[in-house]
């Protein structure tokens, strides 16, 4: 019937438009994903002959880089722990008390937060953090990153504890649960999932971010991953690409992670309004 | 029955406390205080970073100065650059794209969808720095994958970043940042009834009829979000500085690595804390469009 001929034909047709934008959009990490295993690795596009872990026992032997990575993490975990619980209480203050106001508090934390951008704060945080006698510590960047991601943060546990029936804490406290108790038994366990949302978020932020630690810090013991890659350059100002293209993998890894983590956990819709 | 709060009063001003004071301090003060120091001529070095001038309105007349405007590395020109960079990388390139990606998706057999949207995604969830990288490794005169293809393909390869560095950054953004709009329109579409869809088909209707018919018309709001966010976002983004350095000769210098440029190698610290108000002002705008319209949906319970 040369009706649902031509129906297929689209449908062949919508296919290979389909595979041939998937292919495009990979092909800029295609060398990504070769380089790290080849011992001779340039920046043109080779299959790595022989296949080897050379790089990457490079990597681990350089305490530079792996010292990078670990103040990664320190930074990455300090500000996930502050994002986490400030968010988590405040959340639930703004759900369950009777604060006045406290709908004008969310509005106007969302509106500052999206208009103090990096780029438009990046001479008052400096000059903060300085005044401070915090510029160059770990403490300085975690306290930033809080700070930045906490409104949005907050936003979304608002939502997801007031989808949460008040009857559960209701009635912990008529069976003579204090407000206290009626939060840590009883609310927190069933808030957990969005404090995960929210941990795993600020995490992929503050891991992937460039320009705060660029900014305030300076020793090259304190520098995280995304800014320790650009010392990996020879005498002569060219990069290494073995060993960056090796530590960009290892650098990836949590991210890649977390991202199947929950793509499997949660599918991936939830993340989908909340990247900064 | 009677709604009693669950925390009292003092109770839950204790539990704000503490994001109260990081937000504070770090999103709500440097608002404030950078509207100070651009009406200073503060300095990072010598007498003026201590005991700074106030200096009125000069840091703004230097900025609008009508005689340097224009020039390459003067404010005008990264602002005007950043406009062209928000039109079309955002607007035009992840808008659009990510339109048409996700309704390929809606169609196309599941493993090529779940190829398409991993491909896509893998460009939005990578590190900054990684992605940086990779496209420098990409558009490398010599040996970069793309210069490859154009010769496999029998055309001249180029040297990209020092030619066409805008368009490269333009294209880097598009790709860079199309997976929000296409996640955000692939759950707008999944909210449309998917019998609207199928009375289309029973009528013959062809996939642009339908897209631009039933599907456009729905999905208005999503679509009015999602512009707006990507501007938001595009407009303050850093990332292009990590691939070309706002160079060369300040041809992808936008107003983000501008400020950068003035405040933290130039040290002016009054200068770059001007252009950060400007940038706010222009956030700000964006923003309160945007709340408006969030708010507006939704009408609050309480």
């Amino acid at each position: 019937m040369p009706f649902s001929s031509r129906i297929y034909i689209r449908r062949m047709g919508f296919s290979v438009v389909a595979a041939l934008l998937g292919t495009l959009f990979a092909l800029p990490l295609v060398w990504f994903f070769f380089a790290p295993f080849n011992a001779r690795a340039e920046l043109g596009l080779a299959i790595p002959a022989p296949f080897t872990f050379a790089n990457f026992t490079t990597v681990f032997q350089n305490t530079f880089a792996m010292q990078a990575l670990f103040n990664s993490l320190v930074q990455a975990f300090g500000g996930v722990v502050l994002v986490g619980a400030a968010a988590t209480f405040a959340a639930y203050a703004l759900s369950r008390s009777s604060i006045p106001g406290k709908s004008a508090v969310t509005y106007v934390l969302l509106l500052f937060s999206s208009v103090v951008s990096g780029s438009a704060a990046m001479v008052p945080i400096f000059l903060i953090v300085s005044a401070a006698g915090l510029i160059d510590t770990h403490l300085a960047v975690i306290l930033v990153f809080a700070g930045g991601l906490l409104p949005t943060a907050m936003f979304i546990l608002r939502d997801f504890i007031d989808a949460i029936p008040r009857s559960y804490e209701e009635s912990a406290m008529v069976a003579g649960a204090s407000p206290l108790q009626a939060f840590f038994d009883v609310a927190l366990p069933v808030i957990r999932p969005g404090i995960v949302v929210v941990v795993v978020w600020a995490f992929v932020n503050i891991w992937g971010s460039f320009l705060i630690p660029f900014i305030l810090l300076r020793s090259d013991s304190l520098m995280p991953a995304s800014v320790a890659i650009y010392s990996f350059y020879s005498e002569a100002g060219t990069p290494i690409v073995t060993l960056l293209a090796a530590y960009s993998l290892i650098y990836s890894l949590p991210v890649i992670a977390l991202y199947l983590f929950v793509n499997w956990k949660f599918g991936f819709r939830f993340f989908g309004g909340i990247k900064s | 029955m009677k709604k009693f709060s669950l925390l009292s009063t003092r109770a839950g001003a204790l539990f704000l406390a503490p994001a109260t004071a990081l937000v504070g301090v770090f999103v709500i003060i440097p608002f404030f205080w950078v509207i100070f120091v651009s009406f200073t001529n503060r300095t990072l070095l010598g007498r003026t970073a201590l005991d700074p001038d106030f200096v009125g309105l000069q840091n703004y007349f230097a900025l609008f100065n009508p005689a340097t405007f224009f020039a390459r590395g003067q404010f005008g020109f990264s602002l005007i650059l950043t406009i062209q960079f928000v039109l079309l990388s955002a607007l035009i390139g992840q808008a659009l794209l990510g339109l048409i990606l996700s309704w390929l998706s809606q169609t196309v057999s599941p493993s090529i969808k779940s190829f398409l949207q991993t491909t896509v995604i893998a460009a939005w969830i990578l590190p900054e720095v990684v992605i940086g990288f990779a496209w420098f490794a990409f558009l490398d005169y010599d040996n970069g994958t793309l210069n490859m293809i154009m010769r496999g393909l029998g055309l001249p390869p180029g040297d990209w970043l020092l030619q066409q560095p805008f368009w490269v950054i333009v294209f880097f953004n598009t790709w860079r940042g199309a997976a929000f709009s296409m996640m955000l329109f692939n759950s707008a579409f999944q909210s449309i009834p998917p019998s609207y869809f199928q009375a289309a088909d029973v009528a013959g209707a062809t996939s642009w009829q339908k897209l631009r018919d039933i599907a456009l018309p729905l999905i208005r709001g999503h679509v009015v979000t999602d512009l707006i966010l990507i501007t938001m976002w595009t407009f303050n983004v850093f990332t292009p500085f990590l691939l070309t350095n706002g160079g060369p000769s300040y041809r992808t210098e936008l107003l983000s690595i501008y400020t950068y440029r003035i405040a933290f190698k130039d040290f002016e610290f009054g200068k770059g804390a001007a252009v950060g108000v400007v940038i706010m002002l222009i956030n700000l705008a964006f923003a309160l469009v945007y709340l408006r319209l969030a708010h507006k949906k939704p009408v609050e319970a309480e």
